[in-house]
């Protein structure tokens, strides 16, 4: 008899089954793909402080590109940037902050850790549906020959579009106002020359997140630093992208055009595009976490952070994944799978970063994600720098609260607006 | 292969896909013609929605990244029947 089924192989999952294993139970973890992370797609930075406790001393051995240094917000209008720019030799050191990596390694590494902890990894096999008994979940279904799998706990990281989530009635069938497309292209460049291009040396890094660089459609872009790759992408609204009737390729070739970014990119070669969604509609957008005899982890329950200055998924996902196998190898172990049984797995969340960052910045993507925000707060920033910086002689410099007033008009803000905004980012971030 | 102007064609050419036998997505063309956004048609990142003469849906699984994006944009209950394609099958990435 399997305890504990995890469905799905990166990140929630392999943290589930890592824990679950070292907690004595006998665990199978279930990947669709080829290998782990062969079906997953994000922006580029793990980090990684999550596994400190499970794994010590995981930045000796995760598959890292770069370990990210440098960190910039740009903020774009169709001719002008205003970039802010941090950079700390602090986080180019053990423990380090983040790092850039792709999927299809981070993944298959982390499912390694599980593996090594007792877990046995299936993969090319679809987790097709619950089994159920007395509307309890007792197990999966596979497309596997014969391939119904019973187990005491079924923890579904089947990723955003997570269909046991749905079969179980945890999820609505589609809820595209609360999710995101990400494209992504990755581009083949020296690495010398990426060295030149962003000012760093050795496996220093650089992230970029940009605002203002998708024709309207909330969302924004960014650009990561690999060893001798870049990653660019946009990630939009699916709702509004689906409205405007654009297509997703195209704001990527806009970015990719912009005059602040563009040389950067020069000479640089195609190597793949990816698509993933994104669930972000953060904490008043979670599904209900448990039923009897299942968890829900990572994408599947919605984990992605997208508030702004602070994206990050992998790390909520394995932050999810770690409490999801301890929670239920604490009800195997007492005897009740049930959702009373199993609800160590929300109490334990609620305790850690994972729900309390979600719970307090639960109000962020509504305001990020407005229309002032992303379609008029860019232009009024950049004209007031410029204006801050045109040498208008013979005409004395104007004054700051004259740009101020005159950069919004020009974008169409009213000061209250800014007054009323700027006092909702002040509750939202506080 | 430049980045500027790239077709996208060639685009997708970057992209490793193991074609199952099976197609895992089925549109009932019959449904979409009576859809009047036809979102699906933009939104797919792939492009594998092609709006026929006939005001119907001509649909190709092979390049499909599997994102989820056509069902859940798509205004017509019963349009789509989506599932995985079988285990092993389908897209790979490499750098996601």
């Amino acid at each position: 008899m399997i305890d504990v089924v995890v469905v799905g192989a990166g990140p929630a999952g392999p943290a589930a089954a890592l824990t679950a294993a070292r907690a004595g139970m006998k665990v199978v973890l279930l990947e669709r793909g080829p290998f782990p992370g062969s079906k997953n797609a994000y922006g580029g930075v793990v980090y990684g402080r999550v596994l400190d406790e499970v794994l010590p001393n995981w930045w000796e051995e995760v598959p890292v590109q770069r370990w990210v240094t440098r960190r910039s917000t740009m903020v774009l209008t169709e001719h002008q940037a205003l970039t802010v720019d941090f950079r700390t030799t602090d986080w180019g050191k053990a423990p380090y902050n983040g790092c850039t990596t792709f999927r299809a390694d981070f993944d298959s590494w982390l499912a390694g850790k599980a593996v090594e902890a007792g877990a046995q990894l299936v993969t090319s096999t679809v987790a097709t549906g619950l089994l159920l008994e007395d509307g309890k979940v007792v197990g999966v279904r596979t497309d596997r020959v014969d391939g119904d799998l019973r187990a005491r706990v079924v923890i579904a990281a089947d990723g955003v579009n997570s269909f046991l989530a749905k079969e179980a009635g945890l999820l609505p069938r589609t809820d595209a106002k609360h999710l995101t497309l990400g494209v992504k292209e990755v581009l083949t460049l020296s690495r010398e020359v990426i060295d030149q291009r962003f000012n760093v040396r050795g496996d220093e890094g650089v992230d970029v997140e940009i605002l203002g660089c998708t024709r309207g459609i909330p969302g924004g872009g960014f650009l990561y630093t690999g060893r001798d790759t870049l990653s660019v992408g946009v990630v939009v609204s699916l709702e509004h992208l689906a409205k405007a009737k654009v297509r997703a390729e195209d704001l990527i070739t806009d970015l990719k055009a912009h005059p602040a970014v563009a040389p950067w990119l020069q000479g640089a070669e195609l190597k793949e595009y990816t698509a993933h969604l994104i669930p972000e509609g953060g904490y008043d957008a979670f599904p209900e976490l448990a039923t009897d005899g299942m968890l829900v982890a990572g994408d599947a329950a919605g984990m992605t952070l997208a508030a702004g200055l602070w994206l990050e998924g992998v790390n909520f996902a394995i932050g999810s994944g770690l409490a999801a196998g301890t929670a239920a190898a604490q009800a195997i172990t007492a005897g009740d799978v049930s959702k009373r049984g199993l609800r160590s797995y929300r109490k334990s969340l609620e305790e850690s970063f994972v729900l309390q960052d979600h719970r307090r910045l639960r109000r962020a993507p509504k305001l990020l994600l407005s229309d002032r925000v992303q379609q008029r707060y860019p232009g009024v920033m950049a004209d007031l720098v410029q204006g801050l910086f045109t040498v208008t002689n013979p005409s004395p410099k104007p004054g700051l609260v004259k740009l101020l007033r005159q950069s919004a008009k020009n974008n169409g803000v009213k000061l209250r607006h800014l007054v009323a905004d700027s006092l909702a980012g002040g509750r939202i971030f506080r | 292969m430049s980045w500027e102007g790239i077709s996208f064609e060639d685009r997708m050419d970057t992209v490793e896909f193991r074609v199952g036998d099976r197609p895992h997505i089925v549109v009932d063309s019959e449904i979409c013609r009576s859809c009047t956004t036809k979102a699906c048609v933009t939104a797919c990142p792939a492009n594998l929605f092609a709006p026929t003469s006939d005001g119907g849906i001509l649909f190709n699984y092979e390049q499909c990244f599997e994102c989820g994006t056509c069902y859940q944009v798509c205004d017509a209950e019963g349009a789509l029947t989506w599932t995985y394609p079988d285990g092993g099958h389908g897209v790979v990435f490499r750098h996601g």
